[in-house]
């Protein structure tokens, strides 16, 4: 069992497991998003129920952001060695030639992520822990809708969100298929598992990106 | 043809190297590619200079010794082919053509375009065999019945030469490819299935050890093998890893 631990295949499939996990939570995050579009109610009430179910609180929150951490940290550990197989580096190299852009460039696309996570903590995770458990602040199911709206007020923020969606679809276009034959899965159903993760990677950072740009054209108005 | 070529010189596998410039005129375009390089050291020799170390042997594709990287691709820019099967007609007069041995860690270079591959070796010795006691009374392979698609995905792992073009693609200096078309070659027959769990153990533990890198799916080395080696094997070495784990 050691060798589960510590070998290259291993560290494969965390990879791939911590990101199918955050791909489930993505779909998650995405549908509660869509509905402050088209149902402002049901939004705050979602929202509130995230924020304040103790399963949610205290289990899959903690669950949720040790996987961010373990995808990134063994992202980061696996381009380090695979820098270093390299040894000296080619005077000439067409990566193109052989394979995808982002492929190649998925540590690129993370990194970005990355960024926009510790923007996006700030502004959603900072600012509800704050609001929660430093100032105390009782419940109020009905704050959601308008905090969400006002985030998105400001144009950098809004133009920072939806570039960032950008290079999450990047992401997903490579990872989300390529979670599945580093779990050993390449067979007859390969070909609708591209074609799936070649419509999630569009689809779903399409959708955020709408509900930030809607949410900055349409501020509320008192 | 007048060539420019960009080629790789090192000494010894102690020393450092550099690429050095050459241009060498009268080069036929149905010259293969190593036969342009023999005529390179020809003039090398006659003019007194060390000619370039490369390897070769069969000069008919199948037995992968022949390992350069041609302008930033393993066996240069055809398809499907080593680099004795390439051909000058693959390149127009006045073409810079950059030349270097493969690139990785586990592969340090011997001298100029020759790389140590007995890691390859290594990882082959760890498991890529199946035991059978020869007792005198040996069963007629043809014996067993296997079925035909489990056949055919065993032969076709099988065809592997062992070139490492799949390294030398990668963006990574990964050796799965490598390592996985030897563990489907027996996984998928039933003399192999005895020793499976071990195998693919003891020759990923070996792949690891030799400081390869990790796969990270782009396929490079899928696109660049000569034999058309599939990912497919990469995935089954990864199941075969995963249930061996398990089972402990």
């Amino acid at each position: 069992m050691s060798g589960l631990i510590t070998s290259s295949l291993a560290r494969k499939v965390v990879m791939a497991l911590s990101g199918l996990f955050l791909v489930i939570f993505l779909v998650l995050h995405v549908s509660i998003n869509l509905a402050s579009v088209i149902s402002p109610d049901f939004f705050n009430e979602a929202s509130h129920f995230m924020g304040y179910n103790p399963i949610v609180q205290y289990a899959m929150q903690p669950i949720l952001i040790i996987g961010v951490i373990v995808h990134f940290v063994m992202g980061f550990v696996l381009e380090a060695k695979n820098r270093s197989a390299r040894g000296i580096s080619y005077a000439k190299y067409q990566g193109s030639a052989n394979a995808s852009w982002v492929s190649r460039n998925m540590i690129y696309s993370g990194l970005v992520i990355l960024a926009f996570l510790g923007l996006h903590f700030y502004d959603f995770w900072v600012h509800e822990m704050t609001y929660k458990y430093i100032e105390a602040n009782p419940e109020d199911p009905t704050r959601y809708y308008a905090e969400t709206v006002e985030k998105f007020a400001p144009f950098w923020r809004t133009i920072i969100y939806v570039v960032s969606f950008g290079l999450l679809g990047l992401h997903l276009w490579h990872g989300f298929q390529s979670s599945f034959q580093s779990m050993g899965v390449n067979n007859k159903y390969t070909p609708a598992i591209k074609k799936f993760t070649k419509l999630f990677a569009v689809v779903v950072p399409l959708i955020f990106a709408f509900i930030a740009l809607y949410h900055h054209l349409n501020p509320i108005t008192h | 043809m007048k060539i420019y070529l960009k080629i790789w010189r090192q000494k010894s596998a102690a020393t450092k190297g550099s690429m050095v410039q050459y241009t060498l005129d009268g080069v036929e375009s149905d010259m293969s590619f190593l036969e342009m390089l023999d005529v390179l050291n020809e003039d090398l020799i006659n003019k007194g200079e060390e000619p370039v170390e490369f390897d070769h042997d069969c000069r008919e594709g199948i037995c992968g010794t022949c390992s350069l990287m041609i302008n930033g691709r393993p066996h240069g820019p055809d398809s499907r082919i080593t680099v004795c099967q390439l051909h000058m007609r693959s390149f127009s007069d006045g073409d810079t053509i950059v030349i270097e041995p493969w690139r990785a860690k586990a592969f340090p270079v011997i001298k100029d375009l020759i790389v140590d591959r007995t890691a390859f070796d290594r990882i082959q010795q760890a498991g890529g065999y199946i035991s059978v006691n020869t007792s005198g009374r040996p069963v007629d392979a043809n014996a067993i019945p296997i079925e035909k698609d489990a056949a055919d995905a065993s032969f076709n792992a099988a065809t592997c030469i062992g070139c490492g073009a799949c390294v030398a693609a990668c963006k990574n200096a990964s050796a799965m490819l490598f390592t996985s078309a030897k563990v489907s070659q027996f996984a998928l027959l039933p003399q192999g299935q005895v020793e499976a769990a071990d195998r693919v153990l003891n020759m990923v533990r070996q792949m690891d050890l030799e400081g390869f890198g990790n796969c990270t799916n782009t396929g490079a080395c899928e696109v660049e093998c000569p034999k058309g080696i599939s990912l497919e094997n990469i995935a089954r070495m990864n199941r075969e890893y995963l249930a061996a784990s398990v089972k402990g």
